[in-house]
């Protein structure tokens, strides 16, 4: 029998009670935006979803506005174990309706369904059950007693994890008692904008989160030189975060940035082979490989090389391409045409500089923007693939001889987010761990991500840690008596 | 004592080593010579190329111990003959397993969704890969009679769905399963197969004569399947060779006169062997020694079938295609009761070994109450509502 193929197995979109247009949600109301519109469209379907208003300066300006009377009036003078509770409802809602937000999620970012619903969404309730326990315990976040929330965060988040950058943002934010103003990215406001019914069902106080899609260039910007704003939280590209860290040289905002990666995923001989071929998978076709930490750059010790490479095509053979909402589509759309334009031009200079390109065979839809899978081998550290960000499904294959070669070409790159060893022998994989300068190792596995553990880069991946008591750290000073 | 008679000396000792499993001290005893002798008769036998053995450094090979750069070649298999230095050096320098990373690929594998025509033509696939089973003290040439008619017809109310590959049977039950299949007898695809479990099923404790005569009289009783089970204890305390030696042995038992075979299964017992690395190595082990399909598990030991132990035997079969081009079947038996986990085994076949894995020659459920729980699923895609137990005959 054909298992290869198999018979249509759609999420349905029934469950989502979407509306025509979005506006602001600014202290605890939607109003007008004034800085234009532009519809989010399904990057599977390139169909729109909703008209979505854009915020301009002045809008920004009365959300900062609305976040700081929050903050004097409400949040600040809650105690921590009733700004618990409401977090603890949101975690609960969000769970409730976990299914709506993965469809949604899934329609409005391109992304495969089985990851929504399996990692996205689950991901986002334990963030905020996690930083629920944090808000009456932040006496234990290592800057002594009493510390204080910073005041109004201004979040700017990118669109290859929607809800869930928005669950690393606003939790900690909240648990510290701070308040916020989130601007969505521009493809991906959709699930932010959900946000808001979950955060009136809890009963959150109105202010406490303003969400104010947006521009860059227009209410990004606006909301990075805000006088009102006390911290800046900053996902996505280097050149962006390298703008704000101008902007805000010489003021008194904390700021913390989260950038783009170039992740080495190191394989030695001796590594469960098959495992760490699943490993190579995760870490660069997960998510299109839209992730900052994507395992870009696969490391492979020479005499395992041609072995590795084979099972490697193997399997990416059985990765399914194409309807983000069937339920066995492993790898779904690009988000949006300006990316996909990136990956190619990125892509179309593998082979010109030398190295073997290998892509995955399948059809795609006609519609929407698509990339499949590929794999370049023989590349040199030299090689554009091998030092710029692709943030596509692209794996760029190199190889080493000794375990300091391996580390000496994992860190040979401007950025310093993730890395992942594979290696039976713990001495060796603890030696690495130590070598590797990049925020996140991941021993025998890739792309885990858990609440409790911090997230965060070197170089020009950024600094700051997410998750975790690190994370909950970059929302608070060192207090005192109060 | 001439050249001659030394050679003829040479391959008996050898027969008795190889075939028989002997030690070389009891090889000593039949043939009246020292131990030391009968060491010196099957270094002959080797030497002399009455006994081939093949271990190659095979370069071309991608899928196996890249560390060890030994690789046994089809050929050795053939001859199941393999000395026991290099045997322990190609399965301890097999690439390890990392269980979570297993577990994980299993999880993923279980979240497939088979729908509509694709489920349909899963089910009826499930029945045409069973092993319907029975292994009780209590059975009878009545129960297996029984247990013949309904791996022949598994619905009668419905004409068209498929018969099982084959019955499963102890020893002794061969002949009344034979009976009562008559000429609806064939190998699992021309037709049913009778598959005894022998060797001293489920234990394998008992000494290797009786393996091999409760395996010859199985065959010779009409078996065309023998589903054997591996000394556990021997692969525990490390002693690998035994355990080659055994399944060598029972693979020639599994000879007919006709020059053909019976087919052999080397059931591994998962549950006792414990670690995945453990069931790779004795995976490896069980092939090389002569094994047509390497099968999870007795059913009489808990944990049986896992889906992870499959993913990884499946795994081992794909990686020995690589190298050799010869497929071996995979048998998950024990606990697969419902449909929906019957499958994800199918899944499984299809994303780690392909789909022409998914043939009665090469894959196999050993199970009972499956059949009945995809008979009801059967009828419920073609009425379009569920049925009862009562729909369905118990056997």
């Amino acid at each position: 029998m054909n298992l290869r193929e198999l018979a249509p197995a759609p999420e349905s979109t029934a469950i989502l009670n979407l509306r025509d247009s979005y506006g602001l949600y600014i202290d605890g109301r939607w109003v007008d935006a004034h800085g234009g519109s532009m519809a989010t469209i399904s990057p599977a379907t390139e169909k729109p979803i909703a008209e979505i208003g854009l915020a301009n300066a002045g809008d920004i300006d009365l959300a900062v506005k609305a976040a700081r009377k929050a903050y004097d009036t409400v949040w600040s003078r809650m105690s921590g174990s009733e700004r618990g509770k409401y977090l603890f409802r949101i975690a609960r809602l969000l769970q409730e309706r976990a299914r709506e937000f993965a469809v949604a999620e899934t329609v409005d970012n391109g992304k495969p369904i089985r990851e929504t619903r399996d990692i996205d969404i689950p991901l986002v309730a334990a963030w905020f059950f996690h930083y629920a326990g944090w808000a009456d315990k932040l006496d234990f976040a290592g800057l002594g007693t009493n510390p204080r929330a910073l005041g109004v965060a201004g979040q700017i988040i990118p669109w290859n994890f929607p809800l869930l950058m928005l669950a690393w943002k606003v939790a900690p934010a909240l648990a510290a008692g701070n308040t916020v103003v989130l601007k969505p990215a521009e493809t991906t406001p959709l699930t932010a904008l959900m946000f808001v019914d979950i955060c009136e069902q809890a009963g959150l106080p109105a202010g406490v989160v303003n969400i104010v899609p947006g521009l860059g260039e227009v209410a990004g910007q606006a909301l990075v030189t805000h006088p009102g704003v006390n911290k800046i939280a900053f996902t996505g590209s280097t050149s962006v975060g390298r703008h704000i860290a101008r902007e805000l040289a010489g003021t008194d905002v904390a700021l913390t940035l989260e950038l783009g990666g170039k992740g080495a995923n190191i394989v030695f001989d001796d590594a469960a082979i098959d495992e760490a071929v699943e490993g190579t998978v995760n870490g660069i076709f997960f998510n299109q490989g839209h992730v900052c930490c994507a395992g870009s750059r696969l490391l492979v010790q020479e005499n395992v090389h041609d072995e590795f490479v084979e099972k490697l095509k193997r399997r990416v053979s059985t990765l399914r391409v194409g309807d983000p909402l069937d339920k066995n589509t492993d790898v779904g759309a690009i988000n949006s045409r300006e990316q996909l334009d990136r990956i190619e031009a990125i892509s179309a200079t593998g082979e010109p500089e030398g190295a073997s390109r290998w892509t995955l065979e399948c059809a795609v839809p006609k519609a929407g923007f698509w990339f499949r899978p590929t794999i370049f081998t023989g590349v040199s550290t030299s090689n554009t693939i091998a030092r710029e960000e692709i943030f596509g499904p692209v794996l760029s294959v190199l190889t080493f001889r000794t375990p300091q070669e391996a580390l000496d070409k994992a860190n040979n790159s401007p950025y310093g987010l993730s890395a992942g060893v594979w290696t039976q022998t713990a001495s060796r994989m603890l030696t690495m761990a130590d070598g590797l300068r990049a925020g996140v190792v991941w021993s025998n596995t890739f792309n885990q991500f858990d609440p409790t553990s911090p997230f965060g880069g070197y170089k020009e991946s950024g600094f700051g840690r997410e998750g975790g008591r690190h994370g909950v750290t970059a929302y608070l000073a060192a207090g005192g008596a109060r | 004592m001439t050249e001659n008679s030394d050679s003829a000396l040479a391959l008996r000792a050898a027969r008795l080593y190889y075939d028989e499993g002997k030690t070389q001290d009891e090889i000593g005893e039949i043939l009246s010579i020292t131990r030391w002798k009968a060491g010196r008769l099957l270094a002959l036998a080797r030497e002399s190329g009455l006994v081939s053995i093949t271990i190659a450094n095979d370069a071309a090979s991608p899928a196996a111990a890249p560390s060890s750069g030994i690789i046994p070649t089809a050929r050795s298999r053939a001859h199941g003959v393999v000395d026991s230095a290099s045997l322990r050096a190609f399965v301890t320098a097999l690439p390890g397993v990392d269980a979570i990373g297993l577990e994980g690929r299993a999880a993923r594998i279980a979240t497939r969704s088979v729908k509509n025509e694709s489920k349909r033509e899963a089910l009826d696939t499930i029945i045409r890969l069973i092993d319907l089973t029975t292994l009780e003290g209590a059975d009878t040439p009545g129960k297996v009679r029984s247990l013949v008619q309904k791996a022949v017809v598994p619905d009668p109310a419905d004409p068209t769905a498929p018969r099982v590959a084959a019955v499963c049977v102890y020893p002794d039950m061969v002949e009344h399963a034979v009976a009562a299949l008559g000429d609806r007898a064939g190998d699992g695809l021309t037709g049913i197969g009778v598959a005894s479990v022998a060797t001293a099923f489920p234990s394998g404790r008992s000494i290797l004569e009786v393996k091999l005569a409760d395996t010859r009289y199985a065959v010779s009783k009409g078996a065309t399947e023998i589903d054997m089970v591996i000394d556990r204890g021997a692969f525990l305390a490390g002693d690998l060779d035994l355990v080659f030696r055994e399944i060598a042995a029972v693979r020639r038992a599994c000879e007919r006169p006709d020059g053909t075979h019976a087919h052999l299964k080397v059931i591994l017992e998962t549950g006792e062997l414990r670690t995945y690395d453990n069931i790779k190595r004795a995976s490896w082990l069980a092939i090389l020694a002569g094994a047509d399909f390497i099968k999870t598990s007795t059913g009489k030991v808990q944990p049986a079938a896992t889906l992870p132990t499959t993913v990884l035997m499946l795994e081992v079969v794909r990686d020995w295609f690589a190298l050799t081009g010869e497929r071996i079947g995979v048998k998950p038996a024990g606990g697969i009761r419902q449909s929906k986990d019957a499958i994800r085994y199918l899944v499984a076949v299809s994303e780690i070994a392909g789909d022409e894995w998914l043939h009665p020659y090469l894959f196999r459920f050993g199970a009972s109450s499956l059949l009945n729980d995809v008979l009801l699923q059967r009828q419920r895609m073609t009425s379009g509502h569920y049925s009862g137990a009562d729909y369905v005959t118990i056997d």
